[in-house]
């Protein structure tokens, strides 16, 4: 077997998956970008200037914070969050976009675009944008504008252009699809910051890579404050991009398990869902072959869930890979117990979760019941739920 | 030999160029296609591209978006198509069709049956914009062992090393994108085409179809100076949407508006 740390291979696969099925304007610059970007990752000067900027400007390391009543309340593992809702903006797409906009910088592109669901990625591409003078335009489908209002105003606040999509279902793939058309225009002088762990290579390596902190911390805190690793991973799946950050560093370690856990929405057995990889066939969209949910005809379908980051149809190829050797497991939580955890986690630890993020602490809960209190899991905590709000206001028929 | 050869060796000799509609299959619904490609042939089309309908059409305009939009909302599917190229078949057996699409619908049908049934039905080719040469070894081999064409893009960014490549796997035709952009974009620039175009016959023997940008009679005859083949989707895709109500008169600003490309181009001669 290949070592599952040493890909993608060159063109870009992790096995069958990946590899990059664009149209032909972009492969020049689609090379361009992974030749940038081997040459800068490996060079010290441009990593010190990523971990000062991690450092200084989203405040890392982000905490490992041991949750006890939730803990005691589940009677069984000990559940810890890793605090990437503590991070500058909110959730770990800084992480990417800080890494992302570094790369843009060193290539001379003076304009960035980017595409959004819930808007976090958005906000954390408007925000480099304006750290760095650069011109940043975010495509946001219109029904998704509907649904995350404050982040398209945050947008705004931050200099950003938002252009509302109509095409299709009107939300995370059709944003895609339009930024990939105003990339594929714009070329020359753009710079294209795909928000998740997805897409043509490079974009699932270098995603992972700038991601990848949120591992290394959280194996190194873990060591520090309990001694050992893990015994499991948990972390919420939409494109997959917190998912890999934190699962990358553990995949040699064979004993942690690696859980992801994808939007259940109404239940899988109702197909109103979004978990490809617990419900969808191999195929062919935005660039990399992944798992997918289409119908029989090879069309793309409609998702859902209560989450917009995680309303979207494919998923990262790494964790296709992940999934077909074994090495990571992935399940999924319904948009009820993803509430159920949202409300648990605000009155058991003071700590109100994205919605997104929600999945992941419903399946760790399940699974910490099922286990001795001197196992541990770790569950990435992915981004606050101030965004949700109204969301969540709305499910409750409260205005606020 | 095949279609699409014999179509550009008779035109070639005649000191003409091919003129290369596309629309989306099943647009404005499936029942106008194969009377629509009749027609095409009937005002002047040499070759036809038929594109196979997606939802997400990551490198068309809104123009081709909005017909995929249209055929799918009849559930226009891979079979339905094939099944429009044999009836189209029983009436003319010599104007090459294509396919045109999106990887993802072929695959799902599966290479082996997708090809076998292309056979079947004499196709002549396919252009699945979103499969580059490096991820087509498998689906190209395939084609070509049932004698049918696998064609493939250039565009204005495409290097010499990749030209290289594509021409290695290519057969059939080439098709130049004439600009960066989608489908239904801005308009073309001959000079700048023609340059990229002298380097792409450096490499190969195969004719050129230029598309992307030609919108009228004179862009048409223009582009007919420097290439093979003149591609042209969006302007007839656009008379289709805008009538989608009234299919034949849709049909009729199509077969009007090659009608006057055709004259132009043959003027040129």
């Amino acid at each position: 077997m290949t070592n599952a740390t040493s890909l993608p291979d060159a063109d870009g696969h992790f096995g069958p998956y990946g590899g990059r099925f664009v149209s032909e304007t972009l492969f020049a610059a689609l090379d361009d970008l992974r030749d940038t970007y081997e040459r800068l990752w490996q060079s010290p000067k441009f990593q010190a200037e990523f971990d000062l900027d991690m450092a200084h400007y989203v405040g890392r390391p982000s905490p490992l914070y041991l949750a006890k009543r939730l803990t005691q309340k589940y009677g069984g593992a000990q559940i810890y969050l890793k605090r990437e809702d503590l991070n500058h903006t909110g959730a770990h797409k800084i992480n990417n976009t800080i890494g992302q906009a570094l790369l843009a910088k060193h290539m001379g592109k003076p304009r960035i675009i980017a595409e959004t669901g819930a808007g976090q990625h958005g906000v954390a591409s408007a925000t480099v944008a304006a750290r760095l003078g650069l011109e940043c335009v975010v495509y946001m489908g219109v029904e998704d504008i509907r649904r995350q209002a404050q982040n398209v105003y945050r947008m705004k606040l931050l200099g950003a252009k938002v252009v509302g999509v109509t095409s299709g279902t009107q939300t995370l793939k059709d944003a895609l699809n339009e930024a990939m058309r105003d990339w594929v225009t714009n070329v020359d002088n753009t710079y294209y910051i795909i928000g998740t762990a997805a897409g043509p290579h490079p974009y699932p390596k270098l995603v992972r890579d700038f991601q990848s902190i949120i591992g290394r911390e959280a194996r190194r805190q873990s060591l520090e404050q309990t001694g050992k690793l893990p015994d499991a991973v948990v972390a919420c799946v939409g494109g997959g991009s917190n998912a890999i950050g934190i699962f990358h560093p553990f995949i040699d370690d064979k004993d942690v398990r690696l859980i992801g856990v994808e939007a259940g929405g109404k239940g899988l057995e109702t197909g109103e869902h979004a978990a490809p990889l617990s419900d969808g066939t191999p195929g062919v969209l935005h660039g990399n072959r992944t798992y997918l949910m289409s119908d029989d005809n090879g069309q793309i379908l409609g998702t859902h869930s209560v989450s917009a980051g995680l309303d979207y149809p494919g998923v990262g190829p790494e964790h296709s890979y992940l999934k077909d050797i074994g090495r990571a497991e992935y399940v999924a939580a319904t948009d009820d117990e993803a509430l159920h955890s949202f409300r648990e986690l605000c009155l058991l630890e003071g700590i109100i979760p994205a919605l997104e993020s929600s999945h992941a602490v419903a399946y760790a809960c399940k699974m910490a019941s099922q286990m001795r209190p001197d196992q541990t899991i770790v569950v990435n905590l992915s981004g606050r739920g101030d965004k949700d709000m109204q969301t969540v206001a709305d499910i409750d028929g409260i205005e606020v | 030999m095949s279609r699409i050869k014999t179509c550009f060796d008779g035109l070639k000799a005649q000191g003409r160029q091919a003129l290369i509609p596309y629309v989306t299959a099943g647009d404005p619904n499936p029942q106008v296609t194969v009377g629509l490609m009749h027609q095409m042939v009937s005002a002047g089309a040499d070759l036809i591209e038929l594109g196979i309908p997606f939802s997400d059409p990551m490198a068309d305009g809104p123009v081709i978006q909005l017909a995929c939009e249209r055929a799918l909302s009849h559930n226009t599917s891979l079979a339905m198509i094939l099944a429009m190229v044999a009836e189209f078949r029983q009436q003319n057996d010599t104007t090459p069709v294509v396919l045109m699409g999106y990887l993802n619908t072929v695959e799902k049908m599966g290479y082996d049956v997708f090809v076998a049934a292309a056979k079947k039905v004499d196709l002549d080719g396919v252009l699945l914009v979103d499969l580059p040469p490096e991820e087509s070894a498998d689906f190209a081999r395939k084609l070509r062992q049932e004698d049918l064409d696998a064609i493939f893009l250039i565009t204005p960014t495409t290097t010499e090393e990749r030209i290289e490549k594509i021409c290695a796997v290519g057969s059939g035709y080439l098709y130049y994108v004439s600009l960066k952009g989608v489908t239904g974009g801005a308009s073309i620039d001959t000079v700048e085409v023609a340059k990229k175009l002298d380097l792409v016959k450096q490499h190969t023997q195969l004719p050129l179809g230029v598309g992307f940008g030609i919108k009228d009679a004179a862009s048409a005859a223009r582009v007919s100076q420097i290439a093979d083949g003149v591609v042209v989707g969006s302007v007839l895709v656009n008379a289709l949407g805008d009538n989608a109500s009234n299919p034949e008169k849709g049909c009729a600003q199509v077969v009007s508006t090659l009608l006057e490309m055709r004259q132009a181009m043959d003027a040129t001669v």
